[in-house]
């Protein structure tokens, strides 16, 4: 037995054998093939003379972008300019994700109407988004922008200092200061210590059984916070007015056209997805549920609240996360309407570098890392929300 | 006693029947049957009077119907002489004019072999030499060089036949990369299993637009010397791989749909791996993920149009392209996009339409 189990040919027909045998020429081969690949990169960018690594980070950019939410100008860092990109990137998939949900929800619920009228609506519009390209969708909104509204110098003036025209909207601003960032982070603050003392207070009441009033406690944590920075700080309240000149419009918080028709682009097309997630979800919820609360004396608003929202929620928030996540990576498309995101500065930068590979990188790694933390993060609350078997 | 509880639990519902003259209006209850219900069913007419009106004024009543750019530049409506004059143009891009039949026929055959391939009668494995020789027809139509066609380069292909292309091919291919991968993933293999979820997710992390930056700006970089690829080529690779990763972790799904005990039944009649997985598991985890399939080949279908960002000229970029020439430049701003939007509508809730009958026709088959 000893004798023939060790006898190479044996051993070659032996499962556990193979399966190592298997791994180790697979994991060769990946291996091989990236040695070779990085080694004809390295040969090709030395012939061609490109720079390698990431020193031109901190090399002056020399280009403007026309959106930013922290100081830039041409003079700042390739680095930076990255770094505004990223910012952009977040801004308007954070926008998109909230507009998105709003109206994903408002049609979903829509289209379990008993109003056939109104379901029918909903369904148009579900099916108008759901069946053409984001990316139509998007040059559609920028030229329905462009061509809707008048030229800058004709811009209507539809509020008191509320100027709209295809340069964008602008409204007033708050001229912004530390003081107003410190009652901002307070602001946070107080939101999360709300959260906790409802927690808290979530806590005590399942473990005395007392029902008592937890709203007061909530309040107060919510906004003693911001009240207390308000008096520190006391953030000066100076507004930035635009003023319309000849030819252009400056000062004031501009909200330009790219932004809106990504936003919108965005957040339209996601939503009909997410009309579609909710209906589900609802639908998954049978009959009896509603009708075993209300038989337990439930009322309801109580029995949405308690029985039907957290069975619902268990079918929504998957495929909520994976819509979020795509909102996320779609924000991408704006380099075709021109809007800075992460992907067009890189690009720009790429092409006044010439580093392909290591743009590139850059920008691969910041999507996967934060797709990565939007999926763990919703993975968490899933396990949350999820049915616990057994 | 319990039975006739629940009799008198049945027995004692409101009788939903309408008499007298209610009965007359009836049909008009889930319209009108609260106040809230009627200001919505109200809403809801008027909004549809005003989409009504506004699309048919500016459709017909208010369209230009004759005359070149300068008419359609007094007009107030949709330039319908826009479209008489581009549309050759939008559908098949920079192809030789003369030839324009070469890519109408290619599409054809593309929608025909698509069509059978729909009707479940002619689900086997011959499906797959249809679509290998329409591959091969059709690729060797457009190119051209063989019976005479005169060659005509990639560079000059676009519009239609090319999203076509690039999603169909890209499609086909990432099923095999994406069953390859699934059947990876689900392995008992602890390396082999590693590598297709690192790659899996890699893909799934990033947008597409990254990847097809990366085909094209990078795939050329790690080429050894002499090889140069095609951009046309680099795109498809990019959307094959992309392809690739999603429809992995759709067939994943099916996999663990199958149960143990057909894995268990395989291997007592002695099968191996691979004969257990092509006769056995895969049959039946394919059947379940058809029609998320034909969801992913829609969305594929819309994706392609990113190659535009690339510079390939698919259907949305040679639409783009007719309404920059500088003739129609500012003049035809809209009509563009909407016929672009409706060729894509009506392809992708055709497609759509037929994943929901093959879902409820699955539905029935199992119960």
């Amino acid at each position: 037995m000893a004798s023939s189990a060790s006898s190479p040919v044996r051993l070659l027909y032996d499962v556990r054998v193979r399966a190592v045998l298997y791994q180790v020429v697979a994991v060769a081969l990946v291996l091989g093939i990236g040695f070779y690949l990085f080694g004809t990169v390295s040969r090709k960018l030395a012939e061609q003379n490109i720079a390698t690594g990431f020193a031109y980070l901190s090399r002056p950019a020399g280009f403007v972008i026309s959106q930013s939410f922290i100081p830039y100008d041409s003079g700042d860092t390739y680095g930076r300019a990255i770094l505004v990109g990223l910012l952009n990137t977040v801004w308007v998939s954070v926008f998109a994700v909230i507009l998105s949900t709003v109206f994903g929800l408002v049609v979903g619920i829509a289209r379990l109407s008993r109003n056939p009228l109104l379901a029918f609506l909903a369904l148009i519009y579900v099916e108008a988004l759901r069946n053409v390209p984001l990316l139509l969708y998007l040059f559609l909104w920028y030229a329905l922008i462009v061509a809707v509204f008048p030229p800058v110098r004709e811009a209507w003036q539809i509020l008191p200092d509320v100027f709209l025209s295809n340069g964008g909207l602008i409204v007033p601003s708050l001229r912004w200061s530390p003081a107003h960032t410190g009652v901002a982070l307070a602001l946070a603050l107080g939101l999360v210590l709300a959260f906790v003392v409802a927690a808290i207070l979530r806590r005590h009441r399942v473990a005395s059984g007392h029902a008592r009033a937890a709203w007061p406690f909530v309040l107060i944590a919510l906004l003693a916070p911001p009240l207390l920075a308000l008096l520190l700080f006391q953030p000066e309240l100076v507004v930035n007015w635009p003023e319309k000149g000849r030819f252009r419009i400056t000062g004031g918080l501009q909200v330009t056209p790219e932004f809106t028709a990504l936003l919108a682009g965005l957040g339209l097309s996601a939503s009909a997805g997410i009309a579609e997630i909710v209906r589900a979800g609802i639908l998954a919820v049978g009959r009896g549920q509603w009708e075993a609360a209300r038989s337990v004396g439930l009322r309801d608003r109580q029995t949405m609240r308690l029985v039907v929202l957290p069975q619902a929620l268990r079918v929504i928030v998957p495929p909520l996360t994976s819509s979020y996540l795509s909102t996320f990576k779609n924000s991408s498309l704006a380099i075709a309407i021109g809007y800075p995101d992460l992907v067009m500065v890189s690009n720009t930068t790429m092409n006044q570098t010439g580093q392909a590979i290591e743009g590139i990188a850059i920008f691969m790694l910041v999507y996967l890392g934060l797709s990565i933390t939007i999926s763990l993060l919703m993975n968490w609350y899933n396990a949350r929300v999820a049915l616990v078997e057994r | 006693m319990a039975e006739l509880t629940n009799t008198a639990m049945l027995g004692s519902g409101r009788s939903d029947r309408p008499q007298g003259w209610r009965l007359r209006f009836a049909g008009l209850k889930p319209f009108i049957g609260s106040p809230l219900n009627a200001v919505i069913t109200f809403a809801c007419l008027w909004l549809i009077y005003r989409l009504m009106t506004g699309a048919w004024g500016w459709l017909v009543t208010r369209a230009v119907t004759e005359g070149g750019p300068q008419a359609c530049k007094a007009g107030h409506g949709a330039c319908w002489p826009f479209l008489a004059a581009k549309l050759r143009f939008m559908i098949f891009g920079f192809y030789p004019y003369e030839e324009h039949w070469r890519p109408g026929l290619a599409v054809l055959l593309f929608l025909a072999a698509l069509i059978i391939s729909m009707i479940p009668r002619f689900w086997s494995r011959r499906l797959l030499w249809l679509w290998l020789g329409v591959v091969v027809v059709c690729g060797a139509l457009m190119y051209g060089g063989v019976l005479g066609l005169p060659v005509v380069t990639t560079n000059n292909w676009g519009g239609l036949p090319l999203s076509f292309m690039l999603s169909s091919i890209g499609l086909a291919f990432g099923f095999v990369l994406g069953v390859l991968l699934a059947l990876a993933r689900s392995s008992k293999l602890p390396a082999i299993q590693v590598i297709a979820v690192v790659f899996i997710e890699m893909v799934r992390g990033v947008p597409l637009v990254s990847i097809l930056f990366m085909a094209s700006v990078m795939l050329p970089l790690f080429m050894p010397d002499g090889v140069t690829i095609d951009k046309l080529l680099r795109a498809q690779v990019a959307i094959i791989i992309f392809a690739g990763a999603y429809i992995a972790e759709t067939v994943r799904g099916g996999l663990q749909a199958v149960s143990k005990g057909q894995h268990e039944a395989a291997a007592s009649l002695g099968l191996g791996y691979w004969l257990s997985m092509r006769k056995i598991v895969l049959p039946q985890a394919l059947k379940i993920v058809i029609p998320p399939l034909v969801n992913i080949f829609i969305g594929f279908f819309q994706d392609t149009t990113l190659v535009t960002i690339i510079g390939l000229l698919d259907f949305l970029d040679t639409v783009r392209s007719a309404m920059r020439d500088p003739v129609w430049q500012g003049i035809a701003v809209l009509e563009g996009y909407v016929f672009a939007a409706l060729v894509y509508a009506v392809f992708s809730y055709g497609m759509g339409s037929y994943s929901r009958s093959i879902e409820r026709r699955l539905k029935t088959d199992r119960h």
